[in-house]
């Protein structure tokens, strides 16, 4: 276990940033924290980094308790890299910014030229080494600043946010240069981001954190399905959360009484538990009969709401209780839904995730 | 206004016949000012440093005080240094009152808080983010700093270039513990003050051209070396 986190707090002031981390990365996984802006994501990377000392908790690194003493830290913390969000580079030359930490650590002569030079040719900057580095664009700040951290081999690299502040397309040339370093080094690499698409993309697991806490950790496809609480479920983007309790349960198959409205889901949960139904708006199908078909939800509604984006459209219908479809633009335009369209809509038993309040 | 204009005529030959005592005085007040620039630049940036990359009580009134010290009275320092320097005072055993070494001194403290204040508005304009990237790369506290003072370097020369501005203009100070010693610890400044009071207009006039090109000269190299840096940068 190169990293173990435990019960970390931080608080700025009278409040509490951090609560209660629990975290451990593998040597070589790469972990993605996933959460909104202000979740407190880089304040648990300034901590991991060492750059902060936490309010309570404690940090090992390596096996071993990170110390208080500065000079002992200062040994630990030359072991990780940090990227920041809004990278600030050195007034000086892009070779010397990314000599820069071979320089601190006494790094000299052809073996410092020869690092330089082939963390440049990763990020794609070779022939960039005497531009001063305040000139570059975002993306290219972005990418001498990722040479800068990797260049002295750390064995932890933190990227706080490393895409948050650029253009789409240095977004998806800073993403595959990531991808390629947690292929070519063996580094261990803690990232983190708001966009759950790009943590699924990247890591090996996922810690989602929502205002100081870390809800749920594990694998970015089980997350992303399964949510554990309600505010993670409307982070990985549920739209349809309805509060509801456990009718009956035959067999593993519940029924959710929600206002008045039955849903059947799958569960073992007993009668009575009170529980949030979660449906994907892409599990809901729309047709303009009612059909016999295997989904066990059928409501009827009336759409009050079409949004298009790209080849998809948003339906939000009515059927007593609001309820969001995605669909193709093509089916929709087939059905000729518009807003006021009588439809029904559709979804399996198997769609419904619950989970307990 | 003809009288005038034939004194200035008359400085100019001073200046460009190369009158040695003019001259002679010119140097002089060069070497005590950019030494006393040397000495007060080499205390204050460390002491600087020291305020700025550490917190502890009472910083904002420390700065407060440093910030009280740059209008300070050049008199007042020309009496203190005089009552330490004097042959009763805790340093008269020096025997250097009226020396130029006893101006340099006095000037290192006339213009050491001063650059210090500078100084530390100068590292506080570095973005945080500077000393995090330092630190966040491995920098120990010493390294850190030196990588903020570089980034900080054009600023800190405007602070060290005040002070030497401050230095080679006073004349209240260098009067007072220097004496104005004709051909030992005469300057520009203390020259002009006792020329224009013998009526020696032209002699007067030629100093304060000088004086007023060296300060030009020395205020204009820097900003020109930045522009010049700054243009390499730029391609």
């Amino acid at each position: 276990m190169l990293l173990e986190v435990n019960e970390l707090c931080q608080r700025f002031g009278n409040s509490d940033i951090l609560k209660d981390i629990n975290l451990e990365v593998e040597r070589g996984e790469t972990f993605v924290i996933v959460g909104p802006t202000g979740s407190g994501k880089s304040t648990l990377l300034r901590l991991i980094g060492l750059l902060d000392k936490p309010a309570s908790g404690t940090i090992r690194f390596g096996g071993r308790e990170v110390p208080d003493s500065e000079r002992a830290r200062l040994e630990l913390r030359r072991r990780i890299a940090i990227v920041f969000q809004r990278p600030a580079v050195f007034n000086t030359t892009v070779y010397d910014n990314v000599a820069y930490g071979l320089r601190i650590r006494s790094e000299k002569g052809a073996s410092l030229r020869n690092k330089v030079a082939r963390a440049l040719e990763t990020v794609g900057l070779s022939g960039y080494e005497k531009r001063n580095a305040q000139t570059l664009s975002g993306g290219e700040t972005q990418r001498v600043a990722l040479a800068r951290a990797m260049v002295f081999e750390p064995e932890l690299l933190l990227l706080d946010e490393p895409t948050a502040n650029l253009d789409p397309l240095s977004i998806s040339n800073v993403e595959r240069l990531i991808s390629q370093i947690i292929r070519d080094l063996d580094t261990t690499i803690i990232m983190s981001t708001h966009d759950m698409f790009q943590g699924q993309r990247l890591a090996d697991r996922i810690g989602v954190m929502i205002s100081g806490e870390m809800l749920q950790t594990g694998d970015p496809r089980e997350i992303f399905s399964r949510p554990q609480s309600r505010s993670l479920a409307e982070f990985v983007g549920i739209e349809n959360i309805l509060r509801g309790v456990i009718a009956s349960n035959e067999d593993g198959i519940v029924t959710i009484d929600t206002d008045g409205i039955p849903l059947e889901a799958i569960s073992n949960l007993d009668p009575g538990s009170e529980v949030y139904a979660c449906i994907r708006p892409e599990e809901v199908i729309l047709a303009p009969a009612k059909d016999l078909t295997s989904a066990r939800n059928t409501f009827p509604g009336e759409v009050s709401h079409i949004v298009l984006f790209g080849p998809l459209a948003r339906v939000e219908i009515d059927c007593g209780f609001p309820l969001v479809a995605l669909i193709t633009k093509k089916s929709a335009e087939e059905m000729g839904l518009q807003t006021g369209s009588r439809t029904y809509a559709y979804f399996k038993a198997t769609g419904v995730h619950i989970i307990e309040r | 206004m003809s009288e005038l204009a034939d004194a200035f005529v008359t400085a100019l030959k001073l200046i460009f016949t190369g009158d040695p005592e003019v001259w002679e005085i010119a140097a002089r007040t060069l070497a005590i000012s950019c030494s006393a620039t040397f000495f007060a630049a080499l205390i204050s940036i460390p002491i600087a440093c020291l305020i700025h990359f550490n917190h502890f009580k009472g910083k904002g009134t420390l700065i407060s005080i440093l910030q009280t010290f740059y209008a300070i009275p050049t008199v007042l320092v020309g009496l203190l240094v005089f009552i330490i320097f004097s042959r009763a005072g805790p340093l008269g055993g020096l025997g250097i009152l009226f020396t130029p070494q006893v101006m340099v001194i006095g000037q290192v403290v006339l213009i050491s808080p001063l650059m210090t204040g500078l100084t530390v508005s100068a590292l506080s304009g570095v973005r945080p983010e500077i000393r995090d990237t330092a630190v966040s790369l491995g920098a120990g506290r010493f390294q850190m700093a030196r990588t903020v003072l570089v980034e900080a370097k054009y600023a800190t020369l405007t602070a060290v270039l005040i002070g030497f501005g401050r230095a080679i203009s006073e004349v209240g100070l260098a009067i007072m513990v220097g004496g104005n010693i004709r051909g030992f610890t005469r300057t520009l400044t203390t020259a002009m003050s006792l020329e224009t009071s013998m009526g020696n207009i032209e002699l007067s006039m030629a100093l304060g051209i000088i004086l007023l090109s060296l300060a030009l000269i020395v205020i204009i190299i820097p900003s020109w070396i930045q522009q010049r840096s700054s243009r390499v940068q730029q391609r």
